[in-house]
């Protein structure tokens, strides 16, 4: 199977403090990678350079076989309409109100009449679990909860074959976080998404990925299914994971 | 990337239909009209529909289909498991509504310019509260000194006053410039050089320095005063004040109203002086009227009274400003439109106050500081 992203000898600096020195990290099509390490470990930081966001020091980032940050922006456009992301604090246009948020992105394709934009945005909110009368609030006036949902919606606005999603349960209740997982579960089988999620939340971990990526002390620390992983001798993840914990989890996710 | 393209055909005369290739949105681009009409010809009498040639369906593909049907599956449909959870996901959607009728009617019209009206007017009343909150801190100040907000003053005077002098004076000293030249080529005409110092001189301290210093501040910290305010409010900043026990308006508004009570004459004064040195030096080179005799008449004849008019109305005109650029900065919506909005509206109304005040000016003092 071929890598959707390969990110290799990736070095982040801001300023004199350096972020990542010489990270690697390959994600295969069709697989969830949960991306685990501590707060300011550069979880985040790795997300904006994997979309472009940020220019890599030194190191290379390909997504979908082509360089992020090509030259060409005809190239590079095409490139960022085929991969959806939630932002941390959700990102969503202040401006506009939640259906127009969704909407926004479909218009920007230009070829989708009104009636149609309509019926996609509907059916976006409902699958994030939205009523349709949430469509006409503002950003100011939803829940921290509803903001991450919204923000959901909209990365999937167009049908993404990749989806890169910053903590994207945080806030969000157990049920919905049960729906949020279940939700993934059933676009990657229907639509054969790729998804790379950030999160502290073991339950959506030991649900959803198919391989668990740990970052610390610049680099990628440990990287493979979630048994490897736990299976490593390093004072985080054993922190992390710590074990009792991973097994309520796992067996709550088996269940 | 390629795609297979989405095809629909009818097979056999029992009317079923075949869909194939990928109905999503990359699949379905540039084809969407005409697949929708072969649809809805395909759908006439169409009881079985076969989609298990589809390779990809998403919800652009599922929906069209959906709508297709008339929001309901057909009464045969050959699907797998996958393509039936993205009907089920379409499911939502029901018979779309009648669209709304738009386009304001007159009378609406007319009820929009009342509105507007109202509208202005409680902007005033805003302005008027927002002077009201800040005599009441002033009044609280008085009784309990330890709260001024002294740090937040002195930093305010530093970007209302001390860094508007350079640009102040190179605008004053140009406009000085202008106005003595212009106005030599007519007296020269008429012989009547010397009284160049008296246009100058009241023209100058009693209208232009002010209004021109209002007009700089208006753009300058007004807009600023107003952006600050309303990014805080966007950014709930305010609100995390508040439960700091921190008041708004001590802290952030009063501050920002006296600086600019304090700066707004001393630049009226700085900005007069640079423009009146302005047209003294093109008198000279247009009249060869000398340093000298300009600096030795004009105290003679300009009256004092026209500089202590001058400072009333920097104070006057700054108040108006800060109280304005204020009352639009804390009722900014947290949205960046409302941001920008208020801000330009802040400026806008910051400046047509200050030259209705203006007016208010010249009838009071019509009696005042005129020569002879
Ligand atoms: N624009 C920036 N300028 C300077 N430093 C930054 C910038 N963005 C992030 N950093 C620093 O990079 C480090 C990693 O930040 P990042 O946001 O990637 O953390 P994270 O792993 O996502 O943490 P969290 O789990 O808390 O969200 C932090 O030390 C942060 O201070
Ligand atoms: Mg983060």
């Amino acid at each position: 199977m071929k890598p959707v992203i390969e990110v290799s000898g990736l070095v982040t600096r801001f300023g004199r403090q350096t972020i990542h020195a010489g990270l690697d990290l390959a994600v295969l099509a069709g697989e969830v990678v949960a991306l685990v390490g501590g707060s300011g470990s550069g979880k985040t930081t790795l997300l904006r350079q994997i979309v472009g966001l940020l220019r890599p020091a030194s190191g290379e980032v390909k997504v979908l076989g082509q360089p992020v940050l090509s030259g060409d922006p005809l190239a590079d456009r095409a490139l960022r309409r085929r991969f959806g992301v939630l932002f941390q604090q959700g990102a969503l246009f202040s401006a506009l109100n939640v259906f127009e948020n969704i909407a926004f992105p479909l218009r920007e394709l230009r070829w989708l009449d009104r009636d149609t934009v309509r019926d996609l945005v509907m059916v976006k909110l409902a699958m994030v679990e939205l009523e349709a009368q949430h469509a006409w609030l503002m950003p100011a006036e939803l829940s921290g909860g509803m903001v991450k949902r919204v923000a959901l919606a909209r990365a999937l606005a167009l049908e993404p074959e990749l989806l890169l999603l910053d903590e994207p349960t945080a806030g969000l209740d157990p049920d919905r976080s049960a729906a949020f997982v279940e939700l993934i579960r059933r676009l990657r089988q229907q639509l054969g998404l790729t998804v790379v999620l950030v999160t502290h939340d073991l339950d959506t971990l030991a649900a959803l990925a198919t391989r668990v990526a740990v970052l610390g002390e610049r680099r990628i620390l440990a990287y493979g299914t979630l048994e490897h992983v736990m299976a490593q001798d390093h004072p985080f993840i054993r922190g992390f994971f710590a074990l009792d914990r991973m097994e309520r989890a796992l067996a709550r996710a088996r269940s | 990337m390629n795609v297979a393209t989405p095809s629909v055909e009818v097979t056999g005369d029992d009317g079923s239909v075949r869909l194939a290739g990928e109905w999503t949105l990359a699949g379905l681009q540039g084809r969407l009209p005409s697949l929708r009409q072969r649809l809805t010809r395909a759908s006439a009498g169409a009881r079985t529909w076969d989609l298990s040639g589809v390779q990809r369906l998403d919800t652009l593909g599922a929906s069209v289909l959906w709508r297709t049907w008339g929001e309901r599956l057909p009464e045969t449909l050959i699907a797998d498991e996958a393509l039936r959870g993205m009907f089920a996901a379409v499911s939502v959607l029901g018979p779309r509504p009648p669209a709304a009728p738009d386009r304001a009617s007159i009378p609406g019209r007319i009820a929009g310019l009342g509105r507007r009206g109202l509208g202005a007017l409680s902007q005033m009343l805003g302005v008027v509260g927002v002077l009201g909150q800040a005599a009441l801190d002033l009044v609280h100040l008085a009784r309990r000194p330890q709260d001024a907000p002294l740090r937040e003053l002195s930093a305010n005077l530093y970007k209302t006053g001390v860094s508007a002098l350079p640009i102040t004076a190179l605008v004053g000293f140009l406009i000085g410039i202008v106005l003595s030249y212009l106005s030599a080529l007519q007296l020269k005409n008429f012989g009547a050089d010397v009284f160049i110092i008296d246009i100058l001189g009241i023209g100058i301290t009693r209208e232009l320095g002010p209004v021109l210093v209002a007009v700089l501040v208006a753009g300058r910290s007004g807009s600023a005063m107003t952006a600050q305010l309303g990014v805080m409010r966007v950014t709930e900043e305010i609100d995390a004040l508040a439960t700091m026990g921190v008041p708004a308006g001590l802290r952030l508004v009063l501050p920002k109203v006296l600086a600019l009570l304090i700066t707004m004459p001393l630049l009226v004064a700085w900005t007069s002086s640079a423009a009146i040195a302005g047209g003294m030096v093109a008198a000279a080179f247009q009249l060869d009227m000398s340093f000298g005799f300009f600096l030795d008449t004009l105290p003679r004849v300009v009256p004092l009274a026209n500089a202590w008019i001058g400072l009333a109305k920097g104070l006057a005109f700054g108040m108006t400003i800060a109280l304005v650029a204020c009352h639009f900065g804390l009722n900014v919506k947290p949205n960046t439109e409302s941001l920008s909005e208020n801000t330009t509206r802040s400026v806008v109304s910051a400046i047509t106050l200050v030259i209705l005040v203006d007016a208010v000016f010249a009838i009071a003092t019509r009696n005042m500081g005129m020569p002879g």
